[in-house]
């Protein structure tokens, strides 16, 4: 089977539309909720989960005939919580000020249901390379949503976007203007609707395809 | 009146499906069952009885029963307005309520607005008929707000309300909150700086009818004065006739006991809601009084504030309550203990009523049920014996 056949490409384009983890398959919600306050943090969530699903997916993958079906779980643990310290290590030195906002969410990336789900469901069946696009493809249709979500959230909540300020100081109501942020929007409440309305609209765009 | 009959009659083809403004039909539908009563009834088959008098011509006594708190809320805006200017000569009762009803009237029309505007439409859509639930909602709104508070937050706050507090589970009747408290819950956490503290709760605008405008004027209410540990400087008598800062409708407790007595006449609300309610929150003042946590007299808490408000049009919304008579003693006084609970206990929240009626509107199903599977029981208990 060739690298890039057609039954790849949809490997790897299912999850980012029609099979969305989030959006179709509500995984990952709670850390969606969490991390999505503002989107620099969303944007590092969304690719963290990204490449520890990818790898983790292509370690079981090779692993998959010699791992005892009954220990199988534990396995897939410790692959992953290796990953996870990697790439929270790496965020530690690179990008420390996002890795202290993400706090405990990078290392319950272990818990992330997505994950779990991916090794179990696909990995375990599959060879290495469609393992591999399998969780790129889930990690992005995980890294979209959040992003959607962030940006909403940055937008309304704090009128900036990854810090920079796009509503003008002019129109606030402290310097004489209409305009007030909207707190709603920095509580995880408001994150949950803002997801609950991308499922709406991601649904009524899909409706033929959701029967 | 045959008038409009007729005119009706004229247009109704041209609304009708295939009609040039079929479009519209659910606006022309509403416009026609707001002025005649539909002659629609329950078919004769069938166990359910339908009456002709729809939910539009009974929600309406809601309307009726605010109007004491509207007047009083408008005269009161105006009161306030020339107690900060200071002015003395042209505070005539007239000019007063003029300069209320100018302040008021724009957020009265932008709230309704926004509602039936998102109703219509989305009846439209779904081609239902409109629901008149909004009737009532886009009159609570503008009552349960500061005076300050800007329009276009109100829209908002509206907007998302009516869409995720009512359309989304299915529109008027199925809601489990009260839209009216889902707005004022989204403006108190969306935007805290415009629904509590000092600065809002007094107009101090320019207007013809009142001279006089005042710069950063602050005056707390009551339940902030007691928030931030204050001694209230507003008699009992004042909080009972209302001339307070506050929430527009809220304030007089005497306008709101018209209203609940029309109610309660009128069979709309519950009178056991209501009376629970008060008995809980007086309980709870009243152990809280004697606790020592708080040193406001136990019946004052029940004046001031919210509390009067939300027990007799909150607490009674037919559709978020509880509906087994039983239950809904229970329902209020549950109310009544928490609205008091938050008030006092809790430091981040001077007002609790609404808090309290949300979070009961959640419990109102369970208590139904529990009351509802006792009573099954206990029937089917009475079959085993025979």
């Amino acid at each position: 089977m060739s690298l890039f056949s057609k039954e790849n490409g949809a490997v790897f384009t299912g999850p980012l539309n029609l099979n969305n983890p989030v959006a179709v398959q509500v995984l990952g919600i709670c850390s969606a909720l969490a991390v999505t306050s503002q989107l620099k943090p969303a944007i590092v969530m969304g690719l963290s989960v990204t490449v520890i699903t990818a790898f983790s997916n292509v370690i079981i993958s090779l692993l998959r005939k010699t791992i005892p079906n009954r220990i199988r779980i534990i396995v897939q643990l410790v692959v992953v919580a290796a990953l996870v310290t990697i790439v929270s290590n790496i965020l530690k030195a690179y990008v420390y000020d996002v890795s202290v906002q993400l706090s405990v969410y990078v290392g319950l990336i272990i818990t992330n249901c997505i994950l779990m789900g991916r090794l179990e469901a696909f990995a375990m069946q599959n060879g290495p390379w469609e393992s591999f696009l399998d969780g790129i493809g889930n990690g992005l249709g995980y890294a979209f949503v959040l992003v959607v979500v962030g940006l909403l959230r940055e937008l309304l909540g704090f009128g900036s976007i990854l810090g920079f300020q796009i509503i003008p100081d002019s129109a606030y109501m402290d310097n004489g203007g209409l305009y007030i942020n909207n707190g709603m929007m920095t509580m995880p409440a408001m994150a949950l609707i803002l997801v609950a309305c991308f499922i709406w609209v991601h649904r009524a765009v899909n409706k033929e395809e959701n029967k | 009146m045959a008038f409009i009959k007729n005119m009706l009659d004229k247009m109704k083809p041209t609304f009708s499906e295939g009609g040039k403004l079929s479009a519209f039909g659910s606006l022309f539908d509403a416009a026609e069952t707001f002025f005649y009563v539909p002659s629609e009834t329950a078919k004769v088959r069938g166990a359910q009885i339908h009456d002709a008098i729809d939910s539009k011509r009974s929600i309406f006594f809601v309307v009726i029963a605010l109007i004491p708190a509207i007047l009083f809320g408008m005269w009161n805006i105006g009161y306030q307005h020339s107690l900060a200017v200071g002015c003395t000569e042209e505070c005539c009762l007239l000019n007063q309520f003029l300069y209320g009803l100018a302040v008021m009237l724009p957020k009265i029309v932008v709230s309704y607005a926004v509602g039936l505007g998102i109703e219509v439409a989305i009846a439209q859509w779904k081609k239902e008929e409109v629901h008149e639930g909004f009737f009532v909602t886009g009159m609570l709104i503008p009552l349960i707000v500061p005076v300050n508070c800007p329009l276009w937050i109100i829209a908002i706050a509206t907007a998302f309300a009516v869409i995720f507090a009512k359309e989304v589970f299915g529109g008027t009747g199925m809601n489990i909150f009260n839209p009216a408290l889902v707005t004022r819950a989204f403006l108190f956490f969306a935007y805290p700086a415009m629904m509590s503290g000092d600065k809002v709760w007094v107009n101090a605008e320019y207007m013809d009818c009142i001279n006089g405008t005042v710069d950063g004027y602050s005056q707390a209410t009551p339940l902030g004065q007691l928030a931030a540990g204050e001694p209230v400087s507003y008699s009992a008598m004042d909080t009972i006739i209302g001339t307070i800062p506050g929430s527009i409708g809220e304030t007089s407790f005497i306008a709101i006991m018209i209203g609940a007595v029309i109610l309660i006449w009128a069979g709309i609300a519950s009178w056991k809601i209501i009376l629970s309610t008060f008995a809980g929150g007086a309980l709870m003042a009243f152990l809280l009084r004697y606790d020592g946590a708080q040193n406001f007299e136990w019946w004052e808490q029940l004046t001031v504030g919210g509390f009067a408000f939300g027990a007799v049009f909150m607490a009674t919304d037919p559709v978020t309550g509880c509906r087994v008579e039983a239950g809904k003693w229970i329902y209020g006084f549950l109310i009544g203990v928490m609205a008091i609970i938050i008030r006092v206990l809790n430091p981040g929240f001077p007002e609790g009523m609404m808090l309290a009626i949300l979070l009961m509107n959640v419990f109102a199903p369970l208590i139904d049920y529990c009351f509802v599977q006792a009573n099954i029981n206990k029937r089917l208990k009475r079959a085993k014996v025979k």
